[in-house]
């Protein structure tokens, strides 16, 4: 493999990486935009999808309904949560919840580790067909479906968003919730409405991954907290920022991993977050808005490219 | 009042020095010696939190910083322990530091995935720095602290050595909290703007005890390696983190002996579990201890935010206060 196959190799793995914590970046800019709240549990959405599928495959049941039940299963863990411990807690401070929601986050793990244990578990992959090559790079076929599920997720949400009633609340609670609230729109149910969202498109994330990584109850961990890394990458409140950190995010994450060293893959995104909270803190898609210093150019950037501006 | 007082600080101070005269069971002093290393981590973590306002999920990576240093200063230069433990928490104090200022400026959900991140940075550090840390397999060989030619090698010895400097951390924060500085951090934690109007400089304020949290982590770092005389980076992960921010907020946030409580019940429970569970389910493997954690940590967020030892301010009170808060902020 010469070093371009190299170079294409890495950008492909990076992207496919990339679409997954870009989707639990979505996941996570929609609650937080919605509630106010960062679900730091979200991480483990993605494992509980991954490991009940594996388990309801294990049980006998074919492919399709087995992750349409995993999927189901992520949805009612996500509404048990909201109802017992955000709803509760929707007058306390915000660190308060942030804390609730870690610590949601650590009873999840704990269950997972006892239910499933430490060991990891395979999932095939959807088809059955050998990896592709392409410019000297090896493409498995899961990354596809990956890169379909991350395209097709989005291109649903904005369809909810711009075209349903419920949608257009969502997006009048996201603008201010506030003044969503004196037109009408009940923010309580809402906020179920995102977690039990969230919750299940993180869980799809977790199936769809789960036969590149494997299954394991922790896997949703680094992954949750690298679809932070990626929301704070693209600003936190914006969408179309959320899945542009995420797959920046997985390219940069994909080189760093081939050139440098691959004990430092989970310091890597790390280090990313940091530069961007401190030089940074609205994010890539905020860049030449608020930031005098370096704005003309990437202003100019932005606005020849199209993006960030709604 | 002042002798009654005196009496209260004898008394304890008697009953830390006796227990280990009844407590014959090298496990049981093993279990007091982490709880008097976690409070006094804690001490610094709840002045941060309690008095301060600010949050670190990040704290294990100054504990960890100060045992590497401390045992990297013993192993590798050959530096006396005794000076080693003094001089190990300079660093983290000083990582602390050059890092307190930009990370302080954030605030709420930033503050918490800022210093979670460095935290796990810092793991990822100790585990790929295999030239200095030694890696997964860490550092061995380092000697037990001794003072002149009285080696502490055993776990009643290094009580004393633990608790003691818990009893002086705890008597600097009785003096810290009683002086001017500690009522302006009260003032900061009651309400920020407040207190800069009222010409207190907040930002150097919590940046002194983001610090001096850092040191006290160190300290407890330092004490550790010592100790165990082996340094490893498993126990200073995100876990470890996470459970001291539990202690400070159990325990009871801005109360001298929140931490010292906090740890004892979190450590306790943890050896509980591990005893108890297994007994009740036999199958259950690893860390499922973890599982009672969070619920714990929910609970107690959920019922009795302000730990078992604050001041107890009735619901209706610190619901009128949040309100507030939120209509100011």
């Amino acid at each position: 493999m010469g070093a371009e196959g190299q170079y294409i190799q890495y950008l492909i793995s990076g992207i496919t990486l990339g679409s997954i914590y870009a989707l639990i970046a979505l996941a996570l800019v929609v609650t937080f935009n919605i509630t106010g709240i960062f679900n730091l549990a979200i991480g483990e959405f993605v494992t509980i999808g991954a490991l009940s599928a594996v388990t309801l495959r294990a049980a006998g049941c074919p492919d399709v309904p087995a992750f349409v039940l995993a999927v189901l299963i992520a949805g009612v863990i996500a509404a048990t949560m909201e109802r017992t411990t955000i709803y509760p807690a929707r007058k306390a401070s915000v660190l308060t919840v942030i804390i609730i929601t870690i610590g949601v986050a650590i009873a999840l793990r704990g269950a997972a580790l006892l239910i499933w244990g430490t060991h990891p578990y395979p999932l095939p992959s959807f088809v059955d067909i050998p990896p592709l090559a392409l410019w000297g790079a090896v493409i498995i076929p899961q990354s596809l479906f990956v890169l379909a599920l991350a395209v097709v997720a989005v291109a649903l949400l904005f369809a909810f968003f711009d075209l349903t009633y419920v949608g257009k609340a969502v997006r009048a609670a996201m603008i201010n919730r506030n003044a969503a609230r004196l037109v009408g729109i009940n923010p309580a149910r809402l906020s179920l409405l995102a977690f039990v969202f969230t919750g299940m498109l993180a869980a799809l994330a977790g199936i769809f991954v789960a036969p590149i990584t494997t299954a394991t109850y922790d896997m949703g961990f680094m992954l949750g907290l690298k679809g932070f890394v990626a929301a704070i990458l693209g600003g936190v409140t914006n969408v179309k920022g959320a899945i542009i950190g995420g797959l920046l995010l997985g390219i940069i994450e994909a080189f760093a991993i081939g050139t440098l060293s691959s004990g430092m893959k989970d310091g890597i995104a790390m280090v990313v977050m940091i530069i961007v909270l401190l030089i940074c803190p609205t994010g890539i898609m905020g860049l030449g808005v608020s930031n005098k210093r370096t704005g003309s150019w990437i202003a100019w950037l932005r606005q020849s490219v199209g993006i960030g501006s709604r | 009042m002042a002798a009654a007082k005196r009496w209260y600080w004898i008394s304890l101070v008697l009953v830390v020095l006796c227990v280990p005269l009844f407590v014959k069971s090298s496990y049981v002093l093993s279990i007091l010696i982490v709880i008097g290393l976690y409070a006094i981590i804690v001490q610094g973590l709840g002045l941060l939190m309690g008095y301060a306002g600010q949050v670190s999920f990040g704290q294990a990576a100054f504990y960890g910083l100060g045992a590497y240093t401390a045992a990297i200063l013993a192993t590798r230069c050959d530096w006396p322990p005794l000076l080693c433990v003094l001089v190990a928490p300079f660093l983290p104090a000083l990582v602390a530091l050059i890092i307190g200022r930009p990370i302080l400026r954030l605030r709420e959900h930033y503050l918490v995935l800022a210093t979670l991140g460095f935290g796990i940075l810092a793991f990822a550090v100790f585990n790929e720095l295999i030239g200095l840390t030694g890696g997964p397999s860490g550092l061995t060989g380092i000697p037990y602290l001794s003072v002149g030619p009285l080696v502490l090698d055993t776990d009643r010895a290094y009580y004393y050595v633990v608790w003691g400097f818990l009893g002086l951390v705890i008597l600097g924060m009785a003096n810290l909290t009683a002086s001017p500085i500690g009522r302006a951090f009260k003032a900061i934690h009651a309400s920020e703007q407040a207190a800069e109007s009222a010409g207190i400089n907040t930002a150097l304020l919590k940046l002194q005890a983001f610090v001096l949290s850092a040191f006290l982590a160190g300290l407890a770092g330092s004490l550790y390696a010592f100790w165990v005389t082996f340094v490893g980076p498993s126990p200073f992960g995100f876990t470890a983190s996470i459970e001291f921010v539990l202690m400070a907020v159990v325990g009871g946030l801005g109360t001298l002996w929140g931490p010292v409580l906090g740890a004892a019940i979190i450590v306790g429970l943890t050896e509980f579990l591990r005893w108890g569970v297994p007994v009740v389910m036999p199958k259950a493997g690893g860390e499922f201890e973890i599982v009672f954690f969070g619920i714990v940590f929910v609970l107690i967020m959920l019922l009795r935010p302000q730990g078992i030892l604050a001041p107890g301010r009735s619901r209706r009170v610190a619901r009128a206060v949040v309100r507030e808060e939120k209509c100011s902020g």
